[in-house]
């Protein structure tokens, strides 16, 4: 560990850091543009000079490597007019555009000239003005603003794994640009975090407000099961943006374009009344002639002639408030895996999450993919495999379709067959992984395929390197609460065969809409949910909930981990908080659930380990299952990363997105 | 596939470049490989020469069109069947430089950055060609002409302009380098 | 002044066949094997006690460099990258060796590939020059065909591999680091330093780059001797240099002289003295546009060496001795370079892609008189912004004329700032 000596005051810092980053520890702050603690080091900026005893000119301490002994400084003359010429530099052919640049208020140039920057121009010669370059629909480009830091290249080539954005031309002449076409990539707009100035900003939020009006609210992201953390900017009822926040273990600092802007899908085909169906037709109604006629149908019918749906974006206190009430009707008919995949319980935990964890990733050395495209269903987990492989020393193989993922990998073939090929690629490894998405659980031969999966040796001592991909944010959670069949209870196909038999008739959909809802015509339905989307079309009683930027709500993430998504507005028109609507409907049935508040609530909820953690699950004796694998292709839950769920589906942003990027965005065959 | 591809005799050439550098490193022939296609081309390269040239390197299109935009001897847009490239640079400057650009011009009726309606000549000024000691000094295409004149380059053009091939290097017979007494 | 049986290249005019029989008559390839049997030590040690120092501009040692090369080579090969990028106005000494003498730097490149355990050398030449590659390449492939280089090269047993790269047009590409991007196949930006080359250098194995002189010279050094060579010249800057004298002499050309010889001496004995008379002389440049200029008075006693030209705040450079006489506009030339900086700029870092231009676009402007005479101390600081504060050199290089023009001919400049105000009203 060496010591070093910053501003006369030694500091011992880790090995292996750069000298800005022995500052950041020693508390000094060091300006920069184009270093980013994520990025390669490009040193291009010229900002974070600083004085190096023995250097005959200052060093740019991004690159340079702490040694032992260093004296550094960054409060010296020589510091200070350094740092006010690169900043003239910078500004010197950078346009005036503040009152009218979306960066204004959040702009690195703007914080680090008032700081470090001189008091006025002097240059008098003309400015150049850059023509705007097309990068999609998200990204909105003011190349003339842009100071070449190219953390915007960097990001593409090595995070994002796409080589889209680049530098053309020499000297003054360089442009940033990327040939007119859209950035190929669900993490493409990332880049609009990382530009420190004007010239890449958001699309669709421009010229919408400035980031002082926003109120900002920790919150977590459910349109994928990965439990992104994000912050919802909003001003008064209206979510403006979706940001990331940072979480080492998940999504780092970044967050994919679904995440960020399928947040104006959050104004349309709103439920914001209750409706009850009358002759055929929708009629708005009040909650209480909603709530009646939904207990009048559950209390007509008996436990077994009752089944509820939980959906992908249902949150852990409402699913378990709706278990608990179909517990109380007697009713066995529970299941949230409503696209009717046959994940199994029976093994615990370790037989459902993704047990290796997100950074866990960065130690494997062998990773195998079994019917999975991982760039489509986690992209931040996709990322994180990215990030290994540039790391060098791991081997990566896919059964399955040979999507484009970003990484190179060995493709061992299309359907689980190829699965016998698997023992022999991970000879060697030493903390080897699997991972079965969710296409892998929807086949017939499922069982025959997760047992072969879990027989491969990816299970060590203080390792488990068997995963299972999610898709769906409130999977996980309901799984723990065990919202699945009970005894002698249907589970989602034959829910669905006994409701177009008639047999089935009141099915509860908790925001549930990827089934075939027109076996439920015949059912009595009841849509708890936020979006008109199929479940609503068929409902007979809807009942609006809120949706996960309107509640505080808790959501497990693929890995277990249990995090707490905050309120950021309040649900439109007359919706509701989810489990309250539950609680209330409760009442009416006669059989009140047990808790009045939602502390009462999350005091029952059988949560493993606290917030924001991973409880290792106890190893799973492998599933025994002789039968035969087919040699049917898997068919993906996912075709097309802009359009997966209720929100994301109406909204605007991702319509463009799916007209000018899901063509070149589709992943290929590598 | 691109409109354009190596001919039979420049993909054996391309070949033989690649396999100059260590396995693995073919991204080295871009260099070459870019002044092949560019000359059969005709003194262009075009986007889909560009990613023709990708693709046969393994390369993305990105990173190879930064590098073609990035070297002067790369035209991006078409040029005439003669690039007059006019060194502009101090030691030319001093001895007469701004003299030879203008008779280019007027013989040449076209200013700098221009080619002449029948595509027969582009003019382009440059930077310091490596001649100093035998300036003034004008490249046309891959030959350098020195000591130049106004009235020697006009008769290097109109040399040129009737498919004759004017004398290299030297136009006061000078041997190469040399003091003209020595 | 040289004596002519001290002369290295013997053909700079190409009054010789410039081929491997005219090489051999000339004494090349006369059993390098004997050389290389000196040994690695020995080969590094005598080009360190001859006092060779980079003949590229930087003036480094060059036994010293050769030194920084791993002892033993391990899972990395070893380069030896020869810079004939020659691109520095004023300069066009490579050229006669690439094209009238290549086997000289042939052989060098054995010798010096040996003493540093490169088993592989790319010899990196500017693209405009493609007759001259065309020379180089013939060599190289006559020394394949007479097995003086390739398997067991001249009976030494030692493999040694010769390949020849055109660069594509960029000044920036003469920098090292650079250098070594564009041979790998992207855009000539140079690296960070550390790490150095020799520990990271070209696809990340050890490397060292030297120019095109300075590996030519070698072979002759370890066949006369280290102390011959140090005996030429002066303590601390030996042996001989090729001279480009270019502007305004009356027979401007390349003249190999002893270091140390006095510039006066040289144009007059060599290049027919400065248009006019010595007289008539009003500024040089002597090492390369990248060097401050000398006025007159300065030139009447200077010595053309390393620490000679440093001492009156210029340098030798690549010897590129570019003369002005009274005729000269010197604000406009130096403009003229100011243009050249902003045009190479690789357009990295921020002081140089953003400075080269403003400092160009001012000097224009003061060339003409369209200026403020407090400009000239604001265009002063801007050169001190850059100085010093970018990625690699070229940024001083752009920086120094400048402070050349200012430091000796100030007073030119604010005259024409007063004339062009007098005209105005």
């Amino acid at each position: 560990m060496p010591t070093l000596t910053i501003d006369d005051k030694q500091i011992e810092v880790p090995a292996g850091l750069t000298v800005i980053q022995a500052c950041e520890l020693a508390g000094v702050e060091i300006p920069r543009f184009c270093y980013h603690e994520r990025l390669a080091i490009a040193g291009n900026c010229r900002m974070c000079l600083v004085e190096m005893e023995k250097a005959p000119k200052p060093i740019a301490s991004c690159a340079m490597p702490v040694n032992e002994g260093m004296v550094i400084k960054t409060n010296t003359p020589l510091v200070k007019k350094a740092r006010e010429g690169v900043m003239e530099f910078l500004l010197l052919n950078h346009p005036l555009d503040c009152p009218i640049c979306d960066q204004g208020g959040e702009c690195d140039l703007q914080d680090q000239a008032m700081a470090y920057g001189g008091d006025s121009s002097r240059s008098l010669e003309m400015r150049r003005a850059v023509p705007e370059k097309y990068m999609g629909p998200l990204i909105k480009t003011e190349m003339t603003r842009c100071i070449h830091c190219t953390r915007c290249v960097r990001f593409a080539e090595d995070v994002a794994g796409v080589e889209a954005i680049g530098a053309i031309n020499r000297g003054e002449n360089m442009e940033i640009t990327t040939l007119e076409q859209a950035v190929a990539s669900e993490l493409s707009a990332n880049v609009i975090d990382l530009c420190p100035v004007g010239a890449l900003t958001s699309a669709p939020y421009a010229f919408n407000a400035r980031p002082w009006e926003l109120r900002k609210t920790e919150s977590i992201d459910v349109l994928d099961a990965v439990g992104s953390n994000i912050r919802i900017d909003a001003r008064g009822a209206e979510v403006l943006r979706v940001l990331p926040r940072l979480h080492d273990d998940i999504n780092e600092e970044w967050l994919g374009d679904k995440a960020r802007y399928a947040c104006d899908g959050l104004k349309k085909q709103r439920l914001d009344k209750p409706y009850v169906r009358k002759n055929g037709k929708l009629v708005p109604a009040s909650w209480d002639e909603a709530l009646a006629a939904a207990a009048g149908a559950l209390k007509a019918a008996k436990g077994t002639e009752i089944a509820a749906l939980a959906g992908d974006l249902a949150d852990m206190e409402s699913v378990f408030a709706l278990k608990t009430l179909f517990d109380r009707l007697g009713s066995p008919n529970l299941d949230c895996r409503p696209e009717g995949n046959t994940l199994s319980t029976a093994q615990g935990r370790a037989g459902y999450l993704f047990n290796t964890t997100i950074a866990g990733i960065e130690q494997a050395d062998a990773i195998l993919l079994i019917g999975t495209n991982p760039r489509w269903e986690a992209p931040l987990l996709n990322a994180r495999i990215r990030k290994r492989w540039l790391k060098g020393g791991v081997k990566i193989a896919v059964i399955g379709e040979a999507f484009e993922l970003t990484y190179p990998y060995t493709h061992l073939g299309t359907t689980p067959q190829a699965i016998k090929d698997a023992a022999a690629f991970f000879v060697g490894a030493s903390k080897p992984m699997v991972v079965l998405g969710q296409a892998a659980f929807q086949r017939s031969d499922s069982e025959a395929l997760v047992s072969a999966a879990q027989h491969l040796p990816v299970q060590r001592e203080g390792w488990n390197g068997y995963n299972v991909l999610h898709t769906a944010a409130g999977r996980v959670g309901a799984l723990d609460i065990g919202f699945v069949p009970g005894a002698g209870g249907a589970a989602t196909r034959e829910i669905l065969a006994k409701a177009a038999a008639g047999a089935m008739k009141v099915v509860y959909l908790l925001g549930a809409d990827e089934m075939d809802t027109a076996k439920l015509k015949d059912a009595f339905v009841i849509y708890q949910g936020h979006h008109g989307d199929a479940g609503a079309d068929v409902a007979d009683v809807i009942l609006p909930g809120a949706a996960y930027t309107e509640k505080d709500a808790t959501y497990v993430n693929t890995e277990g981990r249990a995090q707490r998504a905050l309120m950021a507005v309040p649900p439109p028109g007359e919706a509701k908080e989810d489990w309250k609507i539950i609680r209330a409907l409760s009442g009416l049935v006669g059989s009140a659930l047990p808790f009045d508040t939602a502390e009462q609530l999350r005091t029952q909820l059988p949560l493993v380990g606290a917030l924001d953690t991973v409880t290792p699950a106890a190893p799973f004796t492998p599933l025994l299952h002789a039968a035969a694998l087919s040699d049917t292709p898997f068919v993906y839950p996912i075709q097309n990363y802009y359009r997966t769920d209720v929100i994301s589906r109406v909204s605007k942003t991702m319509a463009e997105c799916t007209k000018a990027v899901l063509p070149s965005l589709q992943p290929k065959a590598a | 596939m691109t409109s354009f591809i190596f001919t039979p005799e420049n993909l054996s050439r391309a070949g033989r470049i690649v396999a100059k550098y260590p396995s693995g490193r073919q991204a080295s022939a871009a260099l070459p490989l870019l002044d092949i296609a560019q000359r059969q081309n005709g003194g262009w390269l075009s986007k889909d020469a560009i990613q023709y040239l990708a693709d046969y390197l393994s390369m993305p299109l990105m990173r190879l069109y930064e590098v073609a935009s990035f070297y002067t001897m790369f035209n991006l847009k078409p040029v005439g069947k003669h690039l007059v490239q006019l060194c502009r640079t101090t030691p030319c400057w001093l001895r007469g430089s701004d003299e030879v650009a203008k008779a280019c011009k007027s013989e040449l009726h076209i200013g700098l950055g221009e080619t002449t309606p029948d595509n027969g000549f582009t003019l382009m000024e440059v930077e310091c060609l490596g001649a100093c000691v035998n300036a003034p000094v004008v490249q046309i295409n891959d030959d350098y002409y020195e000591d130049l004149s106004a009235d020697s380059v006009v008769s290097i053009l109109r040399a040129l302009k009737e498919g004759k091939t004017p004398p290299k290097g030297s136009q006061t017979g000078r041997q190469f380098s040399a003091p003209v007494a020595a | 002044m040289l004596n002519p049986k001290d002369r290295i290249f013997t053909n700079l005019y190409g009054q010789d066949d410039w081929g491997l029989e005219g090489a051999k008559r000339r004494g090349i390839w006369d059993n390098t094997k004997a050389l290389l049997e000196k040994g690695r030590d020995t080969i590094i040690t005598e080009i360190k006690d001859s006092g060779l120092r980079g003949r590229g501009g930087a003036g480094f040692s060059a036994g010293m460099k050769w030194s920084f090369m791993p002892k033993e080579v391990k899972d990395r090969p070893h380069y030896l990258v020869v810079n004939a990028d020659e691109s520095e106005p004023g300069t066009c000494k490579d050229r006669d060796i690439l094209r009238h003498d290549p086997h000289r730097l042939l052989e060098g490149c054995l010798v010096a590939a040996f003493a540093m355990q490169a088993a592989t050398v790319f010899i990196y030449i500017r693209g405009e020059f493609y007759n001259e590659a065309s020379n180089v390449q013939v060599a190289i492939d006559q020394a394949y065909a007479a097995g003086l280089i390739g398997k067991n090269a001249c009976g030494s047993g030692y493999d040694l591999d010769i390949v020849l790269h055109r660069g594509a047009g960029a000044y920036i590409c003469g920098e090292e680091t650079a250098l070594m991007e564009s041979l790998e196949g992207r855009k000539g930006q140079p690296r960070l330093k550390p790490p150095f080359p020799a520990g990271v250098g070209l696809y990340g194995c050890p490397t060292t780059i030297n120019n095109v002189e300075t590996i030519a010279v070698t072979p002759e050094i370890l066949r006369r001797g280290p102390a011959w060579f140090a005996a030429l010249g002066r303590p601390n800057n030996t042996g001989t240099k090729i001279f480009c004298i270019s502007g305004h002499v009356n027979n401007p050309c390349n003249v190999e002289e002893e270091m140390g010889i006095p510039l006066k001496e040289l144009i007059e004995k060599h290049a027919g003295g400065v248009r006019g008379g010595w007289d008539n002389l009003l500024a040089i440049i002597p090492g390369g546009s990248s060097v401050p200029l000398l006025p007159k008075e300065i030139c009447d006693t200077v010595l053309m060496d390393f620490d000679s030209l440093r001492a009156v705040q210029s340098g030798l450079g690549t010897a590129g001795i570019i003369v002005m006489d009274k005729s000269t506009d010197i604000v406009a030339a130096i403009a003229r370079l100011s243009h050249f900086y902003k045009h190479e700029s690789c357009g990295q870092c921020t002081p140089c892609r953003e400075g080269t231009g403003w400092m160009w676009r001012m000097m224009e402007r003061l060339a003409v008189g369209n200026a403020e005479v407090s400009e000239i101390d604001t265009l002063l600081q801007v050169t001190k912004q850059i100085e010093g504060h970018t990625i690699c050199a070229l940024g001083d290089a752009a920086a120094w004329p400048i402070q050349g023009l200012m430091r000796h001919f100030r007073f030119e400049v604010e005259r024409r700032i007063h004339d062009a105000k007098q005209k105005a009203a």
